[in-house]
């Protein structure tokens, strides 16, 4: 079977790639944290949530740290096996080629 | 082949947002060598201050039968010692000149150096240490001098070992040394000083160099 096929069109793009893999090591992780660790703009951040938000692969919980709010996000079941699939999948696509 | 690189781009990026997120990364080797180079100036004069005997050992061995015979420890002689004095000046020289370094990197890597990760580092390596600090202050309360080289490193090296987790993982190494140092130390009570500087000084430079050589070398 070509390992292509499980490779997700969802993890494609870099950014999505790099908020799916800080949460899968992280139970959860603030929206200025993920700017932190992925240098890009608010909209930017916002509109890659979204999409992992929308394919079911991360879940938003709203809370307060005082009166500001702290939203938080972290990965879902299915994200965390989603993800899991598609780095089996780079990886045997990695080794058929070496 | 293009793809077949793009997805090692891929798998690279993952492995550093992984190691990212949830590590502690900007803690530099420089800040190893510069808290062990503390450390050793401090041993040297603590050597030195123990050669000349007259005043150190004996206003030592009076705080710690004033506390023996009273029941509490008096904050106010023990700063009157210059062990003390040495203890503190270097502690706090350490502390600035290795915070320094990681700040340094911490530009480099483009993290925070008070975020996330350096929170929860600070807070897992601080219960050891505060633990020991406890511990070290009975001992010295009690008069068990000599116990205190072997404590500081044992309990030091404990830290590490926590520390591993939520840092650079070699580490731990650094932590392993520092615990067998410490427990030999037991065994050779009266040599403290040999044994502290050889933890907190050349194992910390060792450990330093390495760890520049292996992440921050250009």
């Amino acid at each position: 079977m070509n390992p292509i096929q499980h490779l997700n069109k969802v993890f494609d793009n870099r950014i999505r790639l790099g908020i799916m893999s800080a949460l899968m090591v992280n139970d959860e992780i603030n929206f200025n944290d993920l700017k932190e660790l992925l240098q890009i703009t608010d909209g930017n951040l916002a509109s890659h949530i979204k999409g992992l938000e929308e394919s079911g692969y991360l879940k938003v919980q709203k809370g307060f740290i005082g009166r500001k709010t702290n939203t938080t996000y972290s990965a879902t079941k299915v994200g965390e096996k989603a993800f899991k699939q598609h780095i089996d999948a780079l990886e045997k696509m990695i080794n058929a080629t070496k | 082949m293009n793809t077949n690189n793009e997805h090692q781009q891929d798998i690279l990026q993952i492995k550093q947002m992984m190691e990212r997120s949830s590590r502690f990364i900007s803690l530099s080797g420089l800040s190893g060598i510069a808290a062990g180079t503390c450390a050793l100036i401090g041993a040297y004069f603590a050597y030195h201050s123990l050669c000349s005997r007259d005043n150190v050992l004996l206003n030592l061995d009076d705080t710690i039968y004033n506390t023996a015979t009273t029941g509490h420890l008096n904050i106010s002689t023990l700063l009157d010692n210059n062990l003390v004095i040495i203890a503190i000046l270097t502690f706090t020289s350490a502390l600035i000149s290795s915070l320094f370094f990681t700040w340094l990197r911490s530009k480099k890597t483009k993290l925070p150096l008070w975020g996330t990760t350096s929170k929860r580092l600070m807070i897992n390596v601080s219960i050891p240490l505060i633990a020991g600090g406890f511990f070290l202050l009975k001992l010295i309360e009690n008069g068990s001098v000599g116990l205190i080289a072997p404590g500081c490193l044992i309990f030091y090296g404990l830290a590490l070992v926590n520390a591993a987790k939520y840092t650079l993982g070699e580490i731990k190494y650094l932590g392993y040394f520092q615990i067998i140092l410490g427990i030999i130390n037991l065994w050779c009570v009266g040599k403290g000083l040999y044994f502290w500087a050889t933890g907190f000084g050349i194992l910390h430079i060792i450990y330093g160099i390495i760890m520049w050589n292996k992440y921050e070398r250009e």
